[in-house]
């Protein structure tokens, strides 16, 4: 599999005011150029998936996992490498 | 493109239903360590696994935080230490002192290895080495034995049978004030597998490359949660279709951290092993897999053809996910390692006969099976002989990994702590066959043809 350097953010849990701006305010303060944001609000909860470019960022996953983490503490927070879902739903 | 489900599928599995890597596991030849002099032998045997493996923890942990997966277990199996006693002669000991050294020094979980394949008969080194499996397992920590007694091709053993009755014993004897872990720590086999990633039956055949690297995924709570998505009119074809699909999925992450794996350390990349490994924890369990796919505990009438079924929709889905598949591939069935289980021994509705029969269809064997501690060698030397019968016949890997729970009685409880588990005491027949075990030789080996 051709290594990409992308990585997925995904936030889950209870809207709020400024996750989106939190989140990406994080990837920035990384370095991580965001590629493509999707989101979603059903009734409370807030769903957001973005593909990040982590070619220049400054922190590994696991470190930029807990720079986001701490912007959002009340939410669900994963950061991980693309190519995980890639092998899983790709053949 | 990714799409939103498909990426929330994936972090569903890893955070809520236990999906990880069981284990990466480093197989090390040692054969350009053998020398006439222990001492010299011992030597190189650290130098090479200190240098080899040197990098194999921190690795898994980078793809643990690249990926976001667990990997529960990292681990080393080296060639059968049983031909460099042959070489060397000497106390053999000594070899499971430094390889328990070796294991500390690079951080790993467990080292397999201390083995001998004696199916056919003894060659230097075997008897040498059976001799000293339960005092290697009391005096380190780390060190996983294992023997084969049978194959399909040779037939079974019978003297080494007798033998590993006895030391099975003894090593839970030795042991006795810590759980009896030397005997959880030890598997008598038939038809091993060289490949095999997973302990306490790990060991790197003569056949394999100098270094490799393999594989061994988990997931029983990713095909449980699967299956109680289906309805109940869902027939067994669209059960066995759903676990094929989850099999696949599953087996491409083992895939994608294997040869990664492999790459960052250097070395080739040796196979997945699917196997569906529980552990004791909630949501992890083989035994809840069969439960959900109808039965009202595991160990009713029925549990065989379940497993039969799971085991072999597993191995369909993750063979086309993956370059390499090898090792021992199905379903485990470990009591003291899975909720399930222990739950259905507790309650008698999981006899060791119906635990035997599940082993005709699936991998591996009684698997961490507490017995009495009262239990003779000659009884345990008969437990190894029917479960490598039917695996000399079967074509398939069996084997035997049973705890004599010294000083307990059946209805008491044995408690590993961590991954081992705990289990009750299960029964076992009391009426002897000694007779038989004390006649030695050899079950010839079986006809290929005229199958019945």
């Amino acid at each position: 599999m051709k290594d990409t350097a992308r990585a997925v953010v995904t936030v889950i849990g209870k809207d709020t005011v400024g996750i989106l701006a939190k989140v990406s305010g994080a990837c920035a303060a990384s370095n991580a150029n965001v590629i493509e944001v999707t989101q979603s609000v059903l009734e409370e909860f807030f769903c957001m998936i973005m593909i990040i470019d982590i070619k220049e960022a400054n922190k590994q996953l696991d470190e930029l996992q807990a720079a986001i983490q701490a912007e959002v503490p009340e939410m669900q927070v994963h950061v991980m490498h693309e190519n995980i879902f890639n092998s899983m739903h790709r053949i | 493109m990714l799409n939103m489900s498909d990426i929330m599928e994936t972090i569903t599995m890893i955070q809520e239903e236990n999906l990880d890597i069981r284990t990466i596991t480093m197989g090390i030849s040692l054969i350009d360590c053998a020398d006439s002099d222990i001492d010299k032998s011992c030597e190189k045997v650290y130098n090479k696994i200190t240098t080899r493996a040197k990098d194999l923890v921190a690795t898994g942990e980078f793809l643990e935080k690249k990926y976001g997966i667990p990997i529960v277990n990292k681990r080393i199996s080296v060639t059968p230490i049983s031909m460099l006693v042959g070489v060397s002669g000497g106390d053999p000991v000594k070899y499971a002192k430094v390889l328990d050294k070796a294991a500390h020094e690079v951080g790993v979980n467990f080292i397999g290895g201390f083995s001998a394949l004696v199916q056919k008969g003894f060659s230097a080194g075997d008897r040498e080495l059976i001799e000293a499996i339960p005092r290697a397992l009391a005096e380190t920590e780390l060190v996983c034995s294992s023997v084969n007694v049978g194959s399909t091709k040779a037939g079974i053993n019978m003297d080494a049978v007798k033998l590993m009755g006895e030391k099975v014993r003894l090593a839970a004897e030795l042991t006795a004030d810590k759980q009896c872990i030397g005997a959880a720590k030890l598997v008598v086999f038939c038809n091993a597998v060289e490949d095999n990633p997973f302990m306490a039956g790990a060991f790197h055949g003569v056949s394999e490359a100098d270094t490799v690297l393999s594989v061994g995924v988990s997931g029983p709570g990713v095909v449980r949660s699967v299956l109680s998505k289906m309805p109940a009119e869902a027939s067994m074809t669209e059960i066995a279709e759903v676990i094929k699909k989850t099999a696949f999925k599953i087996t491409r992450v083992g895939q994608l951290i294997g040869t990664e794996a492999a790459n960052m350390l250097g070395v080739q990349f040796g196979i997945i092993d699917l196997s569906l490994a529980p552990t004791p924890a909630i949501g992890d369990s083989v035994a809840h897999i069969l439960e959900e796919v109808g039965l009202e505990q595991c160990g009713a009438h029925g549990t065989t053809a379940a497993l039969a079924m799971l085991n072999d929709a597993v191995k369909k889905g993750g063979v086309m996910a993956s370059s390499s598949v090898g090792g021992l591939s199905g379903a485990f069935i470990p009591v003291s390692e899975d909720a399930g289980m222990i739950a259905a021994a507790r309650d008698g509705v999981l006899s060791i006969e119906k635990l035997e029969a599940m082993t005709a269809v699936c991998s591996v064997g009684l698997d961490m099976i507490v017995i009495p501690g009262d239990t003779p060698s000659e009884v345990i030397a008969a437990i190894i002989a029917d479960e490598a019968a039917i695996g000399m016949v079967n074509s398939k890997t069996t084997a035997v990994r049973a705890i004599p729970a010294i000083g307990l009685a059946e209805g008491e409880e044995l408690n590993f702590g961590g991954l081992l588990g705990y289990g009750p005491v299960m029964p076992v027949r009391t009426k002897s066959p000694a007779k038989m075990i004390n006649r030695g030789g050899r079950i010839p080996a079986p006809l290929q043809s005229l199958k019945n």
